[in-house]
């Protein structure tokens, strides 16, 4: 009964305390997924299949997306929360590493010569750096809808959302990577569709500095299904300490060397 | 005029050059060298073609394109690869706009491939591939930014470009890197817009790398009429 504002209040507050498939859990703590080994939680959530999620997290904080039935694909793109105009350039991080598949290890990195988030554990292995997100163009052909309230929204009209509820722009979005569906590239340049490594897999990013980050969770642009097939992703985060000296990818190789010092550098310049 | 600017290296005298010709016939309507480490922007009108020449052979030339009516709109490397299904540019690549529409399309090509994966050098990116003493030398994103501001673009319109005349393999265990180029003097490449585009290139400056050879030379930016 919702015919007087005492009576729909009632109501409202009568839906209070439900679950869903797909929630934010507050306080963090309250997570029915909490992963094991994790701290204190700052983050809970499962992002439905075709919804996104972002959040500005502090330095330090190690975020885990779980595909719990090997059709998430988190389509991320992170930037310095503190000047969002540095973000992630998805040709630096596979030209600088000298390697184009992320794995475990990988920093994914700024224009600006520093790590915003490092690769810091990984049991998928099937991510890409090629392909980005889909567009509403692609979607339309490939599902014949790309409506952004449809059944078949196209991971940019997510990003355009997310990154307008932190001030930026469509001209704020750069090439995004995608974890939890993979491709290859043959001889020749083609991409060979490598797909999920199956269900029950995970992925483990350390903020190298505070980070505003937008997640996707709609298809690889290049997964065959005719559907539009996506399942739910968990996310979760707490906080641990930035990579430093102590950390053997510290000193893995030159370059990871010298993007974690620039970025510590930045780091205590700014009194973090 | 002397000077104590450290201003970084061009090309060795004696080097050979070809400057060549437009790779589609017409009338020609625009036609300007590019000097070693300088940027260059023009706006290319729907149906005319864009010919760009290696003058001095195994030259990157850097390349960002935005729609010209709405720059919000830009190239997209993903979108280019995706929607082609391989990692390379050749003849008749759609080079895509982040909305997924063709921007040009590559309508000749005198070398096996061209690169889109490798990015763009800076001053930043430089220090972390080749140490902190290069920090002071000249980058293609220092040219971005220069040129970009003549048409309002800043920081948030750069993004992953395309780099005619370089060579960067992907090899089967995923390893990539720009290795010595497949080009030489003369070569040309040619892209006609499916609308007017604006059209930045930097002439890339970089001595650290086999991107030009170490060796910057000059590129010859030549638009027809068919």
């Amino acid at each position: 009964m919702t015919d007087s504002v005492l009576n729909a209040r009632a109501d409202a507050r009568a839906r209070g305390g439900q679950t869903s498939d797909w929630m934010p859990y507050l306080p963090a703590s309250s997570s029915p997924y909490r992963p094991a080994g994790s701290e204190a939680l700052t983050w809970a959530e499962t992002v439905a299949p075709g919804g996104y999620t972002h959040k500005v997290l502090a330095r330090g904080t190690r975020i885990r997306f779980d595909d719990p039935t090997g059709d998430a694909c988190a389509h991320v793109i992170v930037y310095n929360a503190l000047e969002p105009v540095e973000r992630l350039n998805v040709a630096d991080t596979v030209k600088i590493p000298w390697q184009a598949y992320l794995g475990a290890g990988h920093p994914l990195l700024s224009g600006d010569g520093r790590v915003l988030a490092t690769i810091v554990e990984d049991t998928s292995g099937h991510h890409d750096a090629f392909c980005g997100t889909s567009t509403e163009a692609w979607n339309q052909q490939k599902y014949g809808d790309a409506r952004p309230e449809g059944p078949s929204p196209a991971g940019r009209s997510l990003f355009v959302k997310a990154a307008a509820k932190h001030g930026l722009t469509p001209r704020d979005l750069p090439p995004s990577v995608s974890f939890f569906q993979g491709i290859q590239v043959d001889a020749d340049g083609t991409f060979v569709w490598q797909g999920s490594a199956g269900e029950g897999t995970s992925v483990e990013l350390l903020a190298e500095l505070p980070l505003l980050i937008l997640v996707a969770n709609v298809p690889h642009p290049l997964d065959p299904r005719p559907e539009y097939a996506a399942g739910p992703l968990r996310v979760h985060a707490w906080r641990t300490a930035p990579t430093g000296p102590d950390d053997d990818r510290f000193h893995a190789t030159p370059e990871a060397h010298r993007a974690y010092l620039n970025t510590i550098d930045y780091a205590e310049a700014r009194g973090l | 005029m002397t000077s104590s600017v450290p201003v970084g290296a061009t090309s060795a005298p004696g080097s050979p050059l070809d400057w060549s010709e437009p790779l589609v016939p017409g009338e020609v309507v625009l036609d300007e060298r590019v000097a070693p480490n300088a940027s260059w922007s023009a706006v290319v009108r729907a149906g005319h073609v864009l010919t760009i020449v290696d003058v001095g052979g195994n030259q990157s030339g850097d390349c960002l394109i935005y729609n010209a009516a709405d720059t919000e709109e830009r190239y997209s490397v993903p979108d280019t690869l995706a929607w082609q299904g391989n990692a390379y540019v050749r003849t008749g690549t759609v080079l895509r706009s982040n909305l997924g529409n063709p921007l040009m399309t590559v309508v000749g090509n005198e070398i096996d491939r061209q690169d889109t994966i490798g990015g763009a050098c800076s001053k930043e990116s430089n220090t972390l591939r080749y140490g902190h003493h290069v920090m002071f030398h000249h980058g293609c994103r220092e040219n971005f930014l220069s040129e970009g501001q003549k048409h309002g673009l800043g920081l948030r319109d750069l993004v992953s470009n395309l780099n005619w005349f370089m060579n960067v393999p992907v090899e089967a265990d995923g390893a990539l890197g720009i290795v010595d180029g497949m080009s030489a003097p003369g070569k040309r490449v040619a892209v006609r817009p499916d609308t007017d585009v604006l059209v930045l290139v930097s002439n890339c400056p970089q001595m650290n790398n086999p991107c030009n050879d170490f060796n910057p030379t000059p590129l010859r930016m030549i638009v027809v009429r068919p």
